[in-house]
């Protein structure tokens, strides 16, 4: 039975991913059809079909089984299919490209060893290409073939190869992606699957499969630190057994144990096996098994069995990377079902740090408030219970972790720190009302809209006169002013440079806080260097706070003629020393978000332009205007 | 690890899982050689017990060898074994003479494990449907939840990676956990040499017929081999170019019977 040897060792899983009719299943079909492993019905009944339907042969549906599959040409769910191939067994796994089918893309990808990545030749890098590829390298997969498919549509030609080889291994690179092959192929025509085509002769790498059977298969990380989690007790007969699977290290009977995150201690007994003569001395990672304590004590599933010389992580506050996939997003401060290994807590998100948009793979800005559907995220959270886990990069399965809403998996992440538990009040998203809740309550979203410019630009009367026409039209505004921080909060600070970038961290801070609070802060500050601005925006953003800068801009000889607070004036005769614009200088910014001309503009068309911009960032209620419309001031000038 | 070593691990794991996240938990047993290979898992993973009640769907057209092996196995394993016949259903007359094998294999195994379902009330039911035995189940999850008409939702089914499973379970609904989807045909039979599993004579060469996937015998009809051994059998299917599920006509009586099949809550 020399022949039968692929039988016996480990299956080689390979996750197909890439964007819909990029010719994923079309691909794998083909891989069947040439390693002659799709039985003989099967290959009849999908000529017959094609035939009765009047349709082109297609491989796909070699594999697509489901009638809605057939009709739609689209794969519904995960497949998963064996073939031989060298002196290799394969398990393909097909993760459908539909956006809304990402969820079996994740059901799919985690068990595999390798993912072919399937870009259509003629189209490029798909969005969701992208977002699979996004996904493969939070999932820790370490080896990717990119299969240039439909390379006939390109003409076999080499430039169109180095171009896509290009685009793609610039891709890979920024995910920290590995890029073992980059291959030109048909499926439909069958090139450099299994063999090479005559057309791609300066193609000198391997065929598809040639290059999948040199690939590894990853090993059981019997070289790990022990992690047992113990998934059951079992108290069938006299015995007490802890029942579970090792899923890194070896244990061996005799073995000192310890627990976490309770940090009992114990000692090997026995392991029991069925047959009993089948159990064995030590068992290794990949192995159910079950053990005998020495002493008995009292342990329950959820705690992980490791060594003491090399333990577990204990923590309750964790930094990690997500994807989220439930059709509620996100929300800080929600409660979740949390699962690791076989440990189940209650979680909540802290803070949200990065929302990575997965067509740009940019990150989001402002940081959103909440993860959706579909999107990957970098987030703080916090457990109900300690829990006992390791970094991903050290230990993948304890370092893995679900979070669940409604007994329904809604998301997935990886743990790539532990840390320190702080006191809650030092935790940014203390709050139990959502930044959405209170939008929801006000009727639109908060943001810092912050003006800067000469003093006598007209920062004061715009915000003035904003902060009444939002209020009127239902969003509650407020102005933090300059003098009036002067006056206040900044009573204590003088006008040197040190002086001046506190007084702008206050405002900053101030104006953060009333908008944490649900509100539309203007700040009307000169606030003249750029890198104070940046702070305060920064100040906002890491928040979570939508922060604009808008310039208000007049020649400096405008400002001295309107000169409304005598300012210019008192400066002429040295009452204010350095003065913005005279003896200290203004930084225009270098990139602001709305700029307005008002020497050169109507203060109305300056309002109007700041409410074209400012409504549409915050308004989320269209009917409050209506509703409130009895607030309207009758008097007032608009 | 070996392949096989992983296989029987992972399914140790999803028994494992079962038995903690289900108050009422069962198992369904056919006799088949995939039934026994999950006999002989549940054995491994409770460490010789085999703590939930055994169940068979009888349809009343077994063949007499598999009723022997039921009662002989029952002895064997000491398993608690519960015998299902939808009796009203024959008592109307429902039979392979008369009906085709579609509304017979629904009638007689569907339904029937819906009204055990309806008496006993298990929230979790555990089966031994492998993906490579056809496309459709090739799509299964190892915990798939059904609603109460037993029906298969397998345009939304829940995520599911990482071993962390949840029970997700409907509103009067059950979950089936199945533990030998990884497995193939192959991995069967080498796990049953390995493991000296028994099975019952069927599968094995007479007059140059066997039988590869058993059914109801009105409508299941054996291969031609001359494999009488499980070695010869393992290399039979090694060459083999038809499927396994060719001799069992309720899967093709009509096109996509088996997705019909199974969205009304056939395994």
């Amino acid at each position: 039975m020399n022949n039968l040897l692929p039988l016996g060792t480990k299956t080689f899983n390979i996750v197909f991913a890439g964007h819909v009719d990029h010719g994923k299943s079309t691909l794998i079909g083909r891989i069947l059809w040439d390693t002659d492993s799709v039985p003989k019905e099967k290959k009849e009944a999908a000529i017959a079909y094609c035939q009765k339907n009047r349709i082109e042969f297609e491989y796909a549906f070699l594999l697509d089984s489901l009638l809605e599959e057939r009709t739609q040409n689209i794969t519904i769910d995960v497949t998963e299919v064996t073939f031989f191939y060298g002196e290799r067994r394969f398990r393909i796994i097909d993760a459908p490209g539909h956006l809304e089918f990402l969820k079996n893309m994740i059901s799919g990808a985690t068990k595999a060893d390798c993912a072919v990545l399937v870009i259509d030749s003629s189209v490029g890098i798909g969005e969701q290409t992208k977002r699979h590829a996004m996904l493969l390298a939070l999932l820790g997969i370490k080896q990717i073939v990119v299969a240039l498919n439909k390379f006939d549509l390109v003409h076999y030609s080499l430039q169109a190869y180095k171009i896509l080889h290009n685009e793609c291994i610039q891709l890979l690179e920024k995910l920290e992606l590995p890029c073992n092959f980059v291959i030109p192929l048909s499926a439909k025509s069958g090139e450099n699957i299994i063999k090479r085509s005559p057309h791609l002769s300066w193609y000198e790498g391997k065929p598809l499969l040639e290059a999948l059977v040199g690939l590894e298969i990853s090993a059981s990380p019997e070289n790990s630190p022990l992690r047992f989690p113990i998934q059951d007790v079992f108290r069938f007969d006299e015995r007490r057994l802890l029942a579970g699977r090792i899923e890194s290290g070896k244990l061996q009977c005799g073995d000192l144990i310890a627990f976490y995150p309770s940090a009992k201690k114990s000692k090997v007994k026995a392991i029991h096996h069925w047959p009993a003569e089948s159990s064995p001395q030590v068992v290794f990672a990949g192995k159910s098994t079950a053990i005998q304590l020495e002493e008995e004590i009292f342990v329950e599933r959820g705690e992980i069995i490791a060594h003491e010389n090399s333990p577990p992580i204990v923590a309750t506050d964790f930094f990690a990377r997500i994807f989220w996939l439930g059709d509620h997003p996100l929300a800080i401060g929600a409660p979740y079902t949390f699962r690791l290994a076989t440990q189940q807590s209650i979680a909540r998100v802290l803070q949200i740090q990065r929302v990575i948009d997965a067509t740009t793979l940019e990150d989001l800005q402002p940081v959103p408030m909440e993860v959706k559907k579909n999107e990957t995220a970098e987030v703080i959270f916090r457990t109900s219970a300690p829990i006992a886990c390791d970094l991903f990069e050290n230990v993948q399965t304890t370092g893995r972790f679900v979070f669940a809403d409604q007994n329904r998996i809604a998301g997935g992440g990886i743990i790539l720190k532990a840390l320190p538990s702080k006191p809650v009040h030092e935790i940014k998203g203390r709050s139990r009302i959502s930044a959405a809740q209170r939008a929801k309550f006000l009727g639109h979203r908060s943001g810092v809209f912050w003006m800067t410019g000469l003093s006598g630009s007209g920062k004061t009367t715009l915000s003035n006169r904003l902060e009444q026409i939002l209020f009127h039209r239902g969003i509650l505004a407020y102005v933090i002013d300059g003098d009036e921080l002067r006056g206040g909060l900044s009573k204590d600070l003088g006008f040197d440079a040190q002086d001046r970038k506190e007084n702008i961290r206050r405002a900053a801070e101030t104006a953060k806080t009333l908008a944490k609070s649900g509100l539309v802060v203007i700040v009307a500050l000169i606030s003249p260097f750029e890198e104070d601005r940046k702070n305060a925006r920064s100040i906002c953003e890491k928040d979570g706070i939508l922060f604009k800068e808008i310039y208000v801009d007049a020649p400096i000889e405008i400002c001295k003629s309107r000169d409304p607070k005598f300012l210019y004036l008192k400066a002429s005769k040295g009452e204010i020393p350095k003065m913005t614009g005279l003896d200290s200088p203004y930084e225009p910014p270098s990139n602001c978000d709305l700029h307005l001309l008002t020497a050169q503009e109507s203060i109305e068309t300056c309002l109007e332009k700041l409410l074209d911009f400012i409504v549409p960032l915050v308004r989320i209620s269209p009917d409050k205007e209506r509703e409130l419309g009895l607030l309207e001031d009758p008097a007032a000038e608009i | 690890m070996q392949n096989l070593d992983n296989l029987e691990s992972q399914s140790i794991f999803i028994f494992r899982e079962a038995r903690y996240a289900f108050k009422n938990l069962a198992m369904l047993w056919s006799m088949g050689k995939d039934s026994n290979v999950l006999l002989w898992l549940a054995k491994k993973a409770f460490c010789g017990h085999i703590p939930f009640p055994i169940i068979h769907i009888d349809t009343t057209y077994e063949f007499p060898q598999m009723l022997e092996f039921r009662s002989w196995a029952k002895e064997y394993y000491g398993f608690e074994l519960i015998v299902k016949i939808n009796q009203e259903a024959i008592e109307r007359g429902i039979s392979y003479k008369t009906h085709d094998p579609v509304t017979v294999t629904h009638e007689l195994k569907t339904v029937a494990l819906k009204q055990a379902l309806e008496e006993y009330k298990w929230d979790g039911l555990i089966t031994g449907i492998r993906r490579d035995e056809d496309g459709v189940r090739a799509k299964e999850r190892y915990f798939s939840p059904r609603n109460q008409s037993m029906e298969w939702e397998y345009k939304n089914q829940p995520p599911e990676f990482w071993n962390l499973f949840l029970a997700t379970l409907p509103n009067n609904g059950h979950v089936r956990i199945q533990p030998l989807l990884d497995w193939t045909e192959l991995d069967i039979w080498l796990y049953i040499k390995r493991e000296n599993i028994p099975i019952p004579s069927l599968y094995f060469s007479k007059d140059g017929k066997r039988y590869r996937s058993l059914g109801c015998w009105p409508i299941t009809h054996p291969v031609a081999s001359h494999a009488s051994t499980i070695d010869e059998i393992i290399e039979e299917l090694y060459h083999t170019k038809t499927s396994e599920r060719a001799g069992r006509a309720q899967d093709h009586a009509e096109p996509n019977a088996m997705q019909k099949l199974r969205a009304k809550g056939f395994l």
